[in-house]
């Protein structure tokens, strides 16, 4: 295979270009559409012919975050006139604010799952790919591929047992038991990307760490981990990703304090009417720390791999 | 600095013996280059001092202390890669002053930026010490690796060939330079090279490998007028020492299979008749390739010599080697 090395000619980067756009609308056009689905009124949410241009309007937010009963006309005429924007909008379908709705804590547990088991993976990962990088481990090709055998399968294939299990060991519904299963099924996938990027880095850095005087944990903290910036970012962005989004664990082993935002958003469907609007929004709300997260650490995915400093 | 000493050091890859019996003492304050062909055991012989790995029996000892079992940092030793190994994500300054704020040493600050302006003044380099590690040229890259060692004052200096891929001008600048530093601060080098030059000029001390074994130890003096054997012969000496078959130029003595001779070892004007094959003027000598008895051999002649290809010349040995068949000097 052969590289072109000339610069690319004005017809050929247009003909890219067109062609990297048009990706680009297809892949972004249901994005686009549950964003733009959020701020619509219910009505105009299942308009047919679809609106593209339409009125704005805070509905779905506000009905996301509230939990609403409906009253009287009467009873409604005897309140005092609404003084925020978000009591008008919910008193013209004659109903009135009774409290805050569970998305704040289900998106608070997605982020405090998410993160969590995303820290662990991507810690455990990184000191055992440096073992089975540097290390004699006994029979480290057979551990391996042990390790990547839990992939082999989808995870929700041992449902049962993980869920009978969780119930003995009083692990359903918390934290700490979501954190510790997302953090068993990413770690097989960190530990083998890990163990790439890690292999990648010349040991001569370490070793020239030892001998300007430093102890091994420090020539792993001071030199191997600086280097594996952009491959741990990396698997932290994949193993994020996989705990975001994950729906049928959580579903079968949490009922409410550890519940996150995905089995959740599609209950606000029910309370009240077909309330599209209220689910889009939800949607656009819970990509919002996923497309951070991805674009803080898009700048080491970046940044590539410092090869060059060692003469090969 | 520290005297240095190998007792019975022996290192094995596999089935592959790296190192046999080596026994060897680097004196206080002395230069000593390990000469050898690639694969002859120098670089392991450097990892076994530096404790990067453990011999498989023998004993290293520097000043005098039995090495065992101690970290490469509690050796406390400097040691120049053959490959540069520069921390890619530190700039030139931070990585001259990476050793120096090891928990070995901890230096003050201000002891740090006076000690590293001033190695990367002597190595040039001083308007480079902000780029980044990644951003410089190959020379460049080996200069601030051998900084990274001078800017320390370790028990002993290791390096591998560290002027390899620097090029001719400058790697005669800082042959010299690295003498110089050596000489004072009286430091201990210990030193490895395909280079002969460098071996003449800055050494005290050579040392010969040949697969795992130190066949010969002296100064290099020692080493170019009295080597052991073809071997070590061939280790030094430009243009390389011929060696032709004993019998040659007449009798030989009793045993001798082969005759060695450097270029002054060969008399002109005198002795048989050779055939001027090709002359190489290289500004301050001139090489002759002669065909004696249909073998090629290679001396040297006056700068402004008018021979040519195709002339005679009359040659003869002059206090030659003799090697026997196993390729040892016979006295």
């Amino acid at each position: 295979m052969s590289f072109s090395i000339t610069e690319p000619s004005g017809r050929q980067k247009w003909i890219a270009g067109v062609l990297v756009v048009t990706y680009a609308v297809l892949t972004l056009i249901p994005l686009i559409w549950i964003i733009a689905t959020g701020f619509k009124t219910p009505q105009d949410a299942i308009a047919y012919p679809p609106k593209v241009f339409f009125e704005p309007s805070l509905e779905g937010y506000v009905n996301l975050f509230t939990s609403r009963s409906r009253v009287t006309p009467e009873d409604l005429a005897a309140l005092p006139p609404p003084d925020t924007f978000y009591d008008r909008i919910v008193r013209q379908y004659d109903m009135v604010i009774t409290g805050p709705s569970k998305y704040g804590e289900r998106f608070l547990n997605s982020v405090i799952i998410g993160f969590g088991s995303t820290f662990l993976s991507v810690f455990l990962g990184t000191i055992a790919a440096y073992a089975f990088s540097r290390f004699k481990v006994p029979l480290k090709d057979d551990l391996l591929f042990f390790i990547l055998s839990t992939r082999m399968m989808p995870p929700i294939a041992v449902a049962i047992p993980i869920f009978l299990m969780y119930r003995q060991l009083g692990l359903s519904d918390t934290h700490l038991g979501m954190i510790l299963l997302y953090t068993a099924v990413n770690l097989s996938l960190s530990v083998w990307l890990l163990k790439g990027f890690i292999d990648e880095i010349p040991v001569e850095y370490e070793e020239a760490a030892l001998i300007d005087g430093y102890t091994r944990f420090q020539a792993f903290t001071k030199v191997v981990l600086p280097q594996a910036a952009t491959g741990i970012a990396s698997t932290a962005i994949f193993c994020l990703i996989f705990a975001w989004n994950e729906y049928a664990f959580v579903a079968l082993l949490t009922s409410g304090t550890a519940q996150t935002a995905p089995p959740f958003i599609p209950t606000i469907i029910g309370t009240g009417g077909k309330d599209w609007p209220a689910v889009a929004a939800g949607a656009t709300l819970f990509l919002v720390p996923i497309m951070v997260f991805t674009i803080l650490l898009r700048k080491h995915l970046l940044r590539g791999i410092t090869f060059g400093a060692v003469r090969k | 600095m520290a005297e240095v000493h190998l007792q019975t050091v022996t290192k094995s890859f596999g089935a592959q013996a790296a190192l046999r019996d080596v026994t060897m003492t680097v004196p206080d304050g002395s230069f000593v280059v390990l000469l050898g062909p690639t694969g002859a055991g120098k670089t392991t012989l450097l990892r076994m001092v530096s404790g990067l790995d453990a011999p498989d029996s023998g004993a290293v000892t520097i000043g005098g202390i039995a090495m065992k079992g101690l970290t490469p940092a509690q050796r406390n030793v400097a040691m120049v890669f053959q490959q540069y190994s520069l921390y890619p994500h530190l700039t030139v300054r931070e990585n001259m002053e990476f050793p120096l704020k090891s928990p070995l040493l901890r230096t003050p600050r201000a002891e740090i930026d006076r000690k590293v302006d001033e190695v990367a003044e002597i190595l040039q380099i001083s308007h480079k010490l902000n780029n980044k590690a990644t951003a410089l040229s190959g020379g460049e890259m080996q200069r601030v690796s051998i900084g990274r060692a001078l800017v320390r004052n370790p028990a002993v200096y290791l390096m591998d060939e560290p002027l390899s891929s620097l090029d001719a001008k400058l790697r005669a600048d800082l042959r010299v330079e690295l003498k110089n530093i050596q000489a004072n601060l009286g430091a201990t080098f210990l030193y490895v090279t395909h280079d002969q030059i460098e071996a003449m000029t800055m050494a005290t001390h050579v040392g010969v490998l040949d697969h795992g074994r130190l066949v010969q130890f002296g100064t290099p003096r020692e080493i170019y007028e009295h080597p052991v054997s073809i071997y070590a012969a061939g280790r030094l000496g430009q243009p390389h020492i011929n060696i032709l078959p004993a019998d040659l130029f007449g009798p030989a003595p009793p045993g001798a299979v082969k005759i060695g001779l450097r270029p002054e070892q060969i008399l002109q004007g005198r002795g048989q008749d050779s055939l001027v094959k090709r002359v190489e003027h290289l500004g301050d000598q001139t090489r002759l390739h002669l065909s004696f008895h249909n073998h090629d051999l290679v001396t040297v002649t006056g700068a402004h010599t008018a021979l040519k290809s195709g002339d005679i010349v009359k040659i003869q040995p002059d206090r030659p080697f003799y090697f026997d068949a196993t390729g040892a000097r016979i006295p």
